[in-house]
């Protein structure tokens, strides 16, 4: 990591010059054989490269007829430049193919060539370009180079959403033996071993009662972290992280103590250990709904009536946006809808299913049912970061930019000193971290460093002026990312903690 | 050189009509798996057609991205739509009432939108994100936008044509009757654009228009946990289950 340096810090705003050819690379590391046929995939690449230039082809048609959003959006654009300075990537690397619309344009050149009548004519006049195997290659560089935040996607007049883009081009390159070592191995383990770190049943049975003790001990009250019990109200499913990450674990000790003080009976499923789904990073409809699918298994296997997600920005935009499509966790299927109904009936809809661990806290806050010790917060003055799934893929409660009221009403309720960091960088417009969409591994690490540069500039600028000295968030990732990179940047990597963590400091345990 | 006319806009008009149509039916049929509005995003169909609304009309997204592009922009399509209801004079006999009240307008409206146009082309040469990513088609349909424009207002302000004769000639075109056309090489050059234009609309990034229309992250109703989203191919997935 010694040969790791952060890039200088510049003026807010900022609106970089160009440096083409900045990012050019071989991308993150590929994906072999055994990884990929692991999950389906082709395990490499052909030989031949007019199967793969042919195979390609047919599978952007193919998406182009399953996806309406590909469809109008390789269409729709202008070069108009809303975005053009938006990206994270762009704005911490330079690279022009790091703009949103420079990026959807490696496909769209494409597009334009086999699928558009003034692309087969003109090709040079409508930039236009053919598939060759350098193309795939800059596909594979730049399309790894995309978090699938969707900031560009609030400014684009169109709606135009790269993470779309970003996903099909995944997708296609998974169909031909070209994927993401990271990702995909990911989710072989996620089928295989029930969660993304590959932690065993029986070892996360040891984990969770080694967390009892430590919580008794600090503490002095008997806290529980049960696991598969059957008949239980609330199944929480929360990213493995959770489990043994610092500072992730600080925050699962606050879900339980939440869980604790409301008297809420609740489980944690060893079949389903995981609510990270990187299915959606890679853009895979079967592995999106496969891997969600072990989340219906257990519900209806534990036969409980809420299913709560624990801080994880992607996975709860899987759980909120996705899960009742994929899976029938929700409300509202049609009577005849057997596979859905089958799981909801189950369900109290009297809660919103799923529910995120924010929305249950914030209700029990509302009702009264947790009270608090502010004081104890005191030592932090804490800012917070919108994760981006969470900001711009989701929602919580019930009026659209809940997912931004409802954990800052949180921190504020158990923390006395809070502050924004500047307008345009936080809610809808928030940065992503640089580590998300499937980059967060090692061989990224110059990707990720200066992605998170435009959060850390900002973040530096509320340091000198409010002496923030702690960053909210719930994502898994956020968290993972900003313990890695904020070092480098010259900041405490304690700095960065779930909202949950700052709820276990301040809550009052025992009777009520 | 009326009747060649006559039969080039019939044509093109036609080509714009089915073009369009094939391309909206396209995006119409193409399935939606998932919800993916970006968010926050109304939560009721009303709340989505407010958003489109002021999608539509106000350019709210890029309003929010950079007030330069918005501003010259809104210039842009807001006098073009000034202009082509002014033109809906040479297609109406008697004129009505609110076409004759906006006739004054709809000149200046001219002017305007060739400003608007200059404004975005300034952008594309000399910005140098927007130079990066301009390709040459781009350039040339502002061109061809301003040369409309430019003819167009020639004609109003410079050298008369006779309008009285345009307006006869598209009477009777819209009837299948071939009138004569001003034989007017200003004209003529204002036609064979807006041929051009209408010829390429439906294989372009003039689709746009149509296009945002079906976006889904414009155009969903935030409501994923209240009602259950399901695709026909998706839905498949299940009974081979």
């Amino acid at each position: 990591m010694a040969d790791v340096a952060a890039p200088a810090y510049r003026i807010i705003p900022i609106i970089p010059a160009l440096k083409p050819g900045a990012m050019e690379g071989k991308g993150p590391f590929v994906a072999n054989e055994k990884i990929n046929e692991a999950i389906g995939f082709p395990g490499k690449m052909a030989e031949n490269w007019q199967e793969t230039h042919d195979a390609v082809i047919a599978k952007m048609g193919e998406l182009l007829s399953k996806y309406r959003s590909l469809k109008v959006y390789m269409d729709a654009c202008v070069h108009c430049g809303a975005c053009s300075d938006k990206c994270h990537y762009f704005i911490g690397t330079q690279d022009p193919k790091n703009m949103p619309v420079a990026r959807q344009d490696l496909m769209r050149s494409v597009y334009r060539r086999y699928f558009t009548l003034p692309g087969k004519l003109f090709p040079k006049l409508v930039g236009a370009r053919d598939l060759t195997r350098e193309v795939l290659d800059e596909w594979y560089n730049y399309f790894n180079q995309c978090s699938e935040c969707r900031r560009c996607s609030v400014f684009c007049p169109y709606g135009i959403d790269t993470a779309e883009v970003t996903m099909a081009a995944r997708e296609i390159l998974d169909s031909v033996g070209y994927g993401q070592k990271y990702s995909n191995e990911i989710i072989g383990k996620v089928h295989r071993i029930g969660n993304n770190l590959g932690l065993p049943g029986p070892a996360l049975q040891d984990t969770l009662e080694g967390l009892e003790e430590d919580v008794k001990d600090a503490t002095g009250i008997d806290i529980r972290f049960p696991m598969d019990v059957k008949g239980a109200e609330v199944l929480l499913i929360t990213p493995s992280a959770d489990f043994f990450a610092e500072p992730h674990i600080d925050s699962l000790i606050g879900y339980a103590k939440v869980f604790h003080a409301t008297g809420t009976s609740w489980t944690l499923s060893s079949m389903a250990s995981e609510a990270g789904n990187f299915g959606m990073f890679i853009g895979n409809y079967e592995q999106l709904r496969k891997i969600a699918l072990r989340i219906r298994e257990a519900a209806l296997e534990l036969g409980v009536k809420r299913i709560v997600v624990g801080e994880c920005g992607h996975a709860w935009r899987v759980a909120y946006s996705f899960w009742n499509t994929l899976t029938g966790v929700g409300d509202g299927a049609d009577a005849n809808d057997r596979f859905a109904q089958m799981l909801q009936k189950q369900l109290d809809h009297r809660y919103k299913q799923p529910t995120h661990i924010c929305e249950f806290t914030w209700d029990m806050i509302q009702d009264e049912r947790l009270s608090f010790d502010k004081s104890k917060n005191d030592k932090h003055i804490i800012t917070f970061h919108d994760s981006c799934n969470v900001a711009r893929g989701s929602r919580m409660g019930d009026f659209a930019g809940g997912q931004f009221e409802i954990p800052r009403n949180i921190i504020k309720a158990v923390a006395n000193n809070y502050v924004e960091m500047r307008d345009g960088t936080t809610r809808e417009q928030t940065f992503c971290c640089g580590g998300g969409g499937g980059l967060l591994t090692d061989d990224l690490i110059d990707l990720r460093v200066k992605g998170a540069l435009p959060r850390m500039e900002v973040l530096q600028e509320t340091v000198d002026v409010h002496g923030v000295n702690f960053m909210a968030t719930i994502c898994a990732i956020c968290k993972a990312q900003f313990t890695k990179v904020m070092p480098i940047y010259g900041f405490d990597r304690r700095m960065v903690g779930g909202v949950h963590q700052l709820v276990s400091n301040a809550i009052i345990l025992g009777d009520k | 050189m009326s009747l060649l006319f006559a039969i080039l806009l019939y044509a093109t008009t036609l080509l714009f009509v089915v073009g369009l149509f094939q391309r909206i039916r396209g995006y119409a049929n193409t399935p939606v798996p998932l919800k993916i509005p970006t968010t926050p995003a109304p939560t009721t169909q009303t709340g989505v057609v407010l958003r489109m609304t002021r999608e539509v009309l106000f350019f709210e997204s890029l309003f929010k991205a950079n007030l330069w592009t918005w501003a010259m922009s809104a210039l842009f399509h807001g006098s073009l739509a000034l202009v082509l209801l002014r033109h809906l004079r040479y297609f109406t006999e008697p004129v009505w009432g609110w076409v004759a009240l906006i006739q004054p307008f709809g000149a200046y409206a001219g002017i305007t939108m060739l400003a608007g146009l200059g404004g975005l082309w300034a952008r594309r040469l000399f910005v140098e994100r927007i130079r990066y990513i301009s390709t040459l088609s781009d350039h040339l349909m502002l061109v061809l936008l301003m040369g409309i424009a430019a003819s167009g207002l020639t004609m109003k302000f410079i050298t008369h044509t006779d309008v009285v004769a345009v307006k006869g000639f598209f009477l009777g075109w819209l009837h299948f009757s071939i009138q004569p056309l001003p034989a007017d090489a200003i004209l003529a050059l204002h036609l064979f654009s807006v041929m051009a234009l209408l010829a390429i609309f439906p294989f372009s990034k003039l689709l746009h228009a149509p296009g945002v229309f079906f976006s889904p992250t414009r155009n969903q109703t935030d409501d994923p946990r209240e009602k259950r989203h399901l695709s026909a191919w998706a839905a498949k997935l299940e009974s081979e289950n």
